[in-house]
């Protein structure tokens, strides 16, 4: 049957399963969103600005696993997307975009909103196409979603010229076969080195297993888990690794890293083997390289062959799908007591404790203590906690004791401020029956504050939290520790967040004491719709403990012992 | 663990050679340099071109190992989907060539003694004027090396190289002909040959 080229795009959108599209329309995009009208079955998000639309999208994907879609127009609409295509190449996070382009004939000649847009997006995209014919659309359109989600997911762009969404071809999407000679991703690691991985564990007196986002994209939680308690191994995750396993799970050391819990930074480097799946020795999770577990031997486990001796040296490398390893894997693992290394980190976390924030009573208003009252009101298997990028989302990473499989959705590898609340619009579509929390600072909210109002367009019943301390904070803290105390353009203002609600109507609270904490959180709760909460906290807090730039993991800068500081 | 350091992993030979075949598509090239430079990778040479299936050109890549890993290089351009495979063949048996033209200044004296390194590097004079020959060579990059050495005192006045091409000797072959077709519902289940690169 013949169809139009725009009429291809919801068509095959439709056929792969989508049934949101986060978008802003414009000129070179205009037959598209004409023959929109005629696809009831896709509902299309208008945003207020592209860039959200490409967060928002990753936010979908990232909820759900499946591929998340944006569209926007030539020029700056498809420039605008840049942020958060380049979010979800570092994560990777299945997203597809569609952009507009100006007609075939006039692309090279500067055309009015004419950019080179496959050009601008090469770096920050798992591939992308530029659509001057239209009877390559639905191939391009089928293998650009086949891309986006298979072996290591990524964002892929497809740039569709304008003539070509008015021209007919023949359309028949189940018949396209995917052609892709030289892309073909490998699950199954090799036998042998599979056998020699097992061998290293069964041997390792002080393993621990590295977690990262590998294990959620590849929905590995059960094998993870699974491979922890028989073979009895400590689990330290990444930030994006929170969610592959519950913060409650005894073997859980959590997180890892800069601002990881001190103890599984301390038993990474005092490990004798490191079993890493589905992560990358991230600068942020290794600190100094020169100085990491240098007693480990490590197992790097990755769909990416790239990945492996990028960073760091793998003794036993094994590309593959994560879960399919694990379950090769398992069979093998047999059960160590480690009771000597299981000792030692018990004595790590005893001395932790004593520094936490949460121990020091001093009256004032923390976001950890915000947290860990949200944390103590909802449903911990049904509440999906989006947070921006900061302060309080190290916070949110130490705090929030995330239960629910792939409970925490952040920016990590890109750590782009402005996406904690488009995240947590596109996360509202993949999950309709969370309890859906953004966790945001002054910051970042103000960055994606026009947000609000497709909040309010699309009834989101979103819970944002905002945590307003009047600083850029992380940006702050590296300031007061590395740059002598020397505040540049950190100190923050922000309008009246009780005004700004009333003004897109939608319900509004603050909270400027301890006490008043509960009560915000449990109205927000009780209110079926968007709710945007001020927690005015504490200025000047620093996120501990911290490895800063350059240091070894275990040099870490700690929080003063509680009865020093009260 | 151990620390990566590149610059001591290949210290003993300074150049890898990597063979890959990319799809004959528009942009590719641009993907191959664009990765190149985002990762910093070092390259000596780098030639393009057709190969029997016109579906499928051919590159040869130089890697400076001094500064760059070649294994990562060969995994990085292995990501790239319109890459369809990727070998290192420096530990292999090859056959390399770099084609050179040089344009030599000559006169009545010296013309006799350049005519003769061109006889005893089996090179061709393939132009010729009162006052300059253009000389085209073949071979192995030492061979052009050497010959350029031997030139030089008569005045090079220009010269271009191709770069580096390569084949391993044999009768096996690198043709990286399509994997059996795929619905595009599964993962594929090709040759994946170019993927056992990194396996220690």
């Amino acid at each position: 049957m013949k169809r139009t080229g725009a009429q291809i795009v919801w068509e095959s959108l439709l056929r792969e399963g989508v049934d949101v599209v986060f978008g802003y329309p414009g000129g070179a995009i205009m037959p598209v969103y004409d023959a929109l009208l005629d696809y009831p079955a896709v509902h299309h998000v208008l945003v207020r600005h592209e860039e959200n639309a490409a967060f928002a999208a990753g936010g979908y994907a990232r909820a759900s696993g499946r591929v998340g879609v944006c569209m926007a127009t030539s020029g700056p609409g498809a420039t605008n997307l840049v942020t958060g295509l380049a979010d979800a190449m570092l994560d990777s996070v299945p997203v597809v975009a569609i952009t507009g382009q100006v007609a075939s004939a006039f692309v090279g000649s500067d055309a009015f909103q004419e950019t080179d847009v496959t050009g601008v997006t090469l770096p920050v995209t798992k591939h992308n196409y530029l659509v001057k014919n239209v009877a390559e659309l639905p191939q391009v359109l089928k293998e650009a979603f086949y891309i986006a989600r298979s072996g290591r997911p990524g964002p892929v762009l497809v740039d569709i010229c304008k003539d070509v969404q008015f021209a007919a071809t023949d359309f028949d999407y189940d018949a396209i076969r995917v052609r892709l000679p030289g892309y073909q991703p490998r699950t199954h690691g090799a036998d042998r080195v599979i056998e020699q991985a097992a061998a290293y564990i069964n041997d390792a007196k002080r393993p621990v297993i590295l977690a990262g986002h590998g294990i959620i994209l590849s929905g590995a939680h059960d094998e993870l888990r699974r491979f922890a308690e028989q073979g009895n191994i400590p689990i330290s995750t990444t930030l994006l690794g929170i969610g592959s396993i519950p913060e409650s799970h005894p073997l859980n050391l959590r997180m890892m890293g800069m601002h990881g819990e001190a103890w599984a930074n301390h038993a990474i480097q005092s490990a004798d083997l490191l079993i890493a799946l589905g992560m990358r020795f991230d600068d942020r999770v290794t600190g100094n390289l020169s100085s990491y577990a240098k007693n480990a031997t490590v197992i790097h486990v990755d769909i990416d062959p790239a990945e492996i001796n990028k960073n760091v040296l793998a003794d036993v490398g094994i590309v593959g799908d994560v879960k399919t390893v694990l379950q090769q894997l398992l069979p093998l693992i047999e059960y160590r007591e480690r009771r000597e290394w299981f000792e030692q980190i018990a004595a790590w976390q005893q001395e932790a404790r004593l520094r936490d924030i949460m121990t020091q009573q001093n009256h004032a208003l923390h976001v950890p203590f915000v947290l860990s009252e949200i944390q103590r009101q909802v449903e911990p298997e049904r509440v999906t906690v989006v947070t921006d990028v900061g302060q309080h989302q190290m916070w949110t990473a130490q705090y929030f004791r995330t239960v629910r499989k792939n409970g925490l959705l952040t920016s990590g590898g890109l750590g782009a401020m402005g996406f904690g609340i488009p995240a947590a619009i596109g996360a509202s579509f993949a999950r309709p029956d969370d309890e859906i929390w953004a966790i945001v600072g002054d910051g970042g909210f103000q960055m994606s504050l026009p947000e609000l109002a497709t909040i309010m367009q699309e009834q989101r019943p979103i819970k944002i939290a905002v945590m307003r301390n009047g600083y850029l904070g992380m940006v702050r803290q590296w300031q007061e520790l590395i740059h002598n105390h020397r505040y540049s353009e950190v100190s923050i203002s922000c309008p009246d967040l009780l005004k700004v609600a009333a003004a897109y109507g939608m319900m509004g609270m603050r909270a400027e004491r301890p006490e008043e904490v509960a009560e915000v959180i449990a109205e927000a709760r009780s209110h079926p719709g968007p709710v945007l909460m001020d927690f005015v906290v504490e200025q000047e807090v620093n996120v501990y403990p911290m490895v800063k730039p350059g240091q070894a993991l275990h040099e870490m800068v700690r929080r003063p012992l509680a009865n020093v500081d009260a | 663990m151990t620390l990566v350091d590149y610059t001591k992993a290949d210290a003993q030979k300074s150049t890898h050679v990597l063979v890959a075949l990319v799809e004959n598509k528009p942009g590719v090239l641009t993907r191959v340099a664009s990765l190149f430079r985002r990762r910093g990778f070092n390259i000596e040479s780098l030639t393009v071109g057709h190969t029997d299936n016109p579906a499928i050109s051919r590159m040869t890549i130089v890697v400076d190992t001094s500064k760059t890993n070649a294994a990562l290089v060969a995994n990085n351009l292995f990501k790239l989907v319109n890459v369809i495979d990727v070998q290192d063949v420096t530990r292999e048996p090859i056959v390399s060539r770099d084609l050179a033209l040089i344009k030599v200044r000559t006169n009545s004296q010296t013309l006799f003694e350049v005519n003769q390194l061109v006889d005893i590097y089996r090179a061709k004079v393939v132009d010729i004027c009162p006052e300059s020959v253009i000389i085209e060579v073949t071979g192995p990059e030492s061979k052009i090396e050497s010959i350029v050495g031997m030139l030089k005192p008569y005045g090079i006045l220009e010269m271009v190289r191709t770069g580096l091409v390569a084949m391993v000797r044999g009768s096996g072959y690198f043709s990286g002909l399509p994997p059996a077709e795929d619905n595009g519902n599964g993962n594929h289940s090709g040759n994946g040959s170019g993927t056992a690169i990194y396996e220690a």
